[in-house]
């Protein structure tokens, strides 16, 4: 029995250290073949790159335009605004009632001394105004909340909700004397649906560079790999596994991912940083910034695209000659 | 240890086989001859099942060789070396490169390589050749590499294809002379030309065809 489970070992041995013969002699042809390929393999280096060059712009692009929505959608609130005589208990209570909503990011309470302060320092050089103010004596103006909805379709149900709470917002004994959303109500949708567009304009493009590159992409190494048509027969011929022949092919093709990702990543340090110095203004974001503190993600994926790039056009390129 | 049953090969416009059914036994040194077109190519397609039959059976020794999963077909191809008019070399490999391929697609360890990949090429007078590629061969050169790499597994079989169609007459002798030498080791020879003189020069059994039929079949003697 011993002695079985030992020759059994020794078989399992055999056959691992088989594998491991098979594989280090795949991974040295790939090496070897991608040295001699010459232009062919720097000519499919160059595809990968520009398809990874294309997905580092999209990613950069996506968070341009994610920081512009975010800034837009920043500048729109809700304020409501509340009579002169209403009790700070009762708007405070509002305001907690405002925040257990769901819909709402944040609420801000501005008394109505802070609002008449605000209120001066903005008219101090209106002279007329400060003197009508001065003329009226006491504080003609009443308290606000701001409230910030987490997404711009939002702001119509809050404003539904104080619609609803009849007890504070309507009736002879109402707090609040207006609510802006109905005034603004035009342009907080006609801004809703020029982000969703942008977002759907977005996605569709990146979908289309997307998938334009990995069809050129596949294409090119479809074409390295179809000079090689004949000597993938002859393969065969000697009676070479599928394994043995495919497998230096997509080595290659790991090779071809790798080499692009560091290039590409490494070109894109100097380019992000000229846009951070010139063109953050311009962008809403300093994209060397963003290119930097978001590095290892980027370099994740590119480095997973490359390689899957290379592996998968190649796979399925010596698939075609393999089964002639 | 070959058998044709009834083999018939149709392609879109021409007949390529026409109902061949001929024996090879293991040793033998066969000379498959007729002009271009005579279906000497197709037949030796059939042993090594790079074309199937559109009728009738292939079988090497036992195996119906169209019946194989690839797997086993891998398997059967590695017992028989093949040498072509074109060489068919790897373009990218050097000479020692080529004929290691051969040894790892049958699983020969390192050493082996190693040790073989010299002897076979200093036996077709090519050890000075060792590290060149086959671009930089000549013609006769590339063909007496293409038969190291054909014989170095020691194969059952070797199926010669036109290997002296692109070379000189020196060559072609030269390149005749080292099969019959295979075949006095044992192995069985199958070569496909259209060079009579090659035949009369091995002097050993011939097989005409025609127009894709065995119209003759007959020990050669001079």
């Amino acid at each position: 029995m011993v002695k079985l489970f030992g020759t059994v070992s020794t078989l399992s041995d055999i056959v691992i250290l088989m594998a491991m013969t098979d594989l280090k002699r795949i991974i040295k042809s790939g090496f070897i073949n991608f040295k001699r390929g010459g232009s062919v393999s720097v000519a499919a280096v160059l595809q990968v790159l520009n398809t990874l060059a294309v997905i580092v712009v999209i990613i950069l692009l996506q968070a341009v335009l994610y920081s512009s929505l975010n800034q837009i959608k920043d500048k729109v609130d809700v304020t409501i605004y509340f009579t002169t005589n209403a009790g700070e208990d009762k708007i405070m209570l509002l305001k907690s009632s405002l925040e257990k909503l769901p819909e709402v990011a944040q609420v801000s309470y501005t008394s109505a001394d802070t609002a008449l302060k605000l209120f001066r320092d903005r008219h101090v050089n209106d002279y007329s105004t400060i003197a009508a103010l001065d003329e009226i004596g006491g504080n003609p103006l009443g308290a606000y909340l701001n409230v910030k909805a987490k997404e711009i379709s939002q702001y119509e149900s809050i404003a539904n909700f104080l619609q609803g709470d009849d007890a504070l917002v309507s009736g002879p004994t109402s707090i609040v004397e207006k609510v802006n959303y109905h005034q603004n109500k035009l342009v907080i949708n006609r801004l809703n649906n020029i982000i969703s567009g942008a977002q759907r304009l977005g996605f569709l493009l990146t979908l289309y560079l997307i998938i334009s590159s990995l069809i050129i992409t596949f294409n090119t190494i479809r074409l390295t790999i179809f000079i090689a048509r004949e000597e993938i027969g002859v393969m065969r011929l000697v009676g070479a596994s599928k394994m043995r022949v495919r497998g230096p092919f997509m080595v290659e093709g790991v090779i071809y991912g790798i080499i692009a990702t560091f290039t590409i990543l490494i070109l894109f340090w100097p380019i992000t940083a000229w846009l951070g110095r010139n063109m953050t203004s311009f962008l809403g974001l300093n994209l060397y910034d963003y290119y930097v503190s978001n590095f290892l993600q980027i370099f994740a994926i590119i480095l997973l695209s490359g390689i899957l790039l290379g592996v998968i056009s190649s796979f399925l390129a010596v698939r075609k000659y393999l089964n002639k | 240890m070959i058998y044709f049953n009834n083999v018939s090969k149709i392609y879109k416009d021409a007949v390529a086989l026409d109902d061949v059914t001929v024996t090879i036994t293991a040793g033998e040194f066969v000379s498959v001859v007729g002009h271009s077109g005579a279906g000497k190519t197709t037949l030796t397609k059939m042993i090594l099942a790079d074309d199937k039959p559109s009728l009738g059976t292939v079988f090497f020794e036992s195996i119906d060789v169209h019946k194989l999963k690839n797997k086993d077909l891998t398997k059967l191809r590695r017992r028989i070396g093949v040498v072509f008019q074109d060489f068919k070399l790897l373009p990218n490999k050097t000479a020692y490169e080529n004929i290691a391929f051969a040894m790892e697609a049958v699983g020969k360890t390192d050493e082996e390589i190693a040790s073989d990949v010299p002897h076979v090429l200093e036996l077709v007078d090519l050890s000075h050749r060792i590290f060149h590629f086959p671009n930089q061969l000549s013609g006769g050169e590339q063909q007496r590499l293409a038969i190291a790499r054909a014989i170095i597994n020691q194969p059952e079989l070797i199926i010669a294809d036109e290997p002296t169609g692109n070379l000189d007459p020196i060559n072609t002798h030269e390149i005749v002379q080292i099969l019959k030498k295979i075949n006095d080791l044992g192995t069985t020879v199958i070569l496909a030309t259209h060079n009579r003189g090659v035949i009369d020069s091995i002097g050993k059994r011939v097989i005409t065809m025609e127009n894709g039929k065995i119209v003759r079949d007959s020990k050669h003697t001079k």
